[in-house]
């Protein structure tokens, strides 16, 4: 995706990624982007947690708009209000992906 | 406040994304010059979002067959967005499906423009299924260059993608 972002932004339109692994994305060069430490799956929030959904997208437009230089990075101070155990639980598939399930049966995760 | 990017992240996959391929490294850069307030405004998503009457799922029969590729094409979701599906392996479907603005908040832009924030909603969004296996190819080649002719058909100021 921070790839896909780099493409569209030398198309000439302005980009922002909003993401959980901020981390990952700067690291591939995102012109500007939003970090968020909220569990997979969840970029805005919370479901109908409209407060939460307004906080993180008004931060995204305003770095979108605002940001005056390449690799703009700003981090979201929202604390998940799901325990972490939970929430690592409730982001993931009910069984592991099919990359997944490759990588368990070739050791690659062992470690 | 710095994020840990990998707080919800199973700590065996973690060097898996501590060091991508970096896929280039100059620094790509359009500045955004009008006001937002005059600005229209575009979403992407990465869920496997798609339109359930109108549109076919992503191609996950063929990603289960073949673990490390995964489809590469595009759907484009209006605003607003009803009656979605998703199709994506890697993670769970139920907070999205109960509200998808948690992943392409177009209620939520519509609100922003509603109140001068933003100019306006563009007519159309974008989604893809993030897991590109080993690849990125696809994108590259074909969705890519057409997501950016919508994009410029639509007059889209600003994009604001989401992984998932």
């Amino acid at each position: 995706m921070p790839v896909l972002a780099r493409w569209i932004e030398a198309a000439g339109i302005a980009t922002v990624v909003v993401t959980m692994m901020p981390d990952l994305a700067t690291k591939l060069h995102t012109p500007r982007t939003v970090g968020v430490e909220f569990p997979f799956g969840h970029p805005f929030g919370l479901p109908h947690e409209t407060t939460m959904q307004h906080r993180v997208l008004g931060e995204a437009v305003h770095v979108l708009a605002g940001a005056n230089s390449f690799g703009t990075r700003i981090d979201i101070d929202l604390e998940w209000p799901v325990p972490r155990k939970e929430a690592y639980r409730n982001w993931q598939p009910a069984e592991p992906s099919p990359i997944v399930q490759w990588w368990i049966s070739r050791g690659a995760l062992d470690r | 406040m710095i994020v840990d990017s990998y707080r919800f992240l199973p700590r065996s996959f973690r060097p898996i994304y501590e060091n991508p391929e970096p896929h280039g490294s100059d620094q790509v850069w359009s500045p955004f010059e009008k006001r937002l307030s005059d600005s229209r405004i575009a979403i992407l998503t990465s869920s496997g979002m798609y339109l359930e009457e109108a549109q076919e799922p992503f191609d996950l029969e063929r990603e289960r067959a073949e673990p490390t590729w995964g489809d590469p094409s595009f759907r484009v979701i209006p605003s607003p967005a009803d009656g979605v599906g998703l199709a994506h392996l890697h993670i769970s479907h139920d907070d999205i499906l109960a509200d998808p603005n948690i992943a392409l908040p177009v209620d939520r832009l519509a609100e922003l423009a509603r109140n001068g924030i933003v100019g306006d909603v563009a007519p159309r969004h974008v989604s893809v299924m993030g897991f590109q296996g080993t690849s990125l190819d696809g994108w590259r080649d074909i969705a890519a260059p057409r997501i950016i002719d919508l994009l410029h058909e639509d007059e889209v100021d600003g994009l604001i993608l989401a992984p998932v």
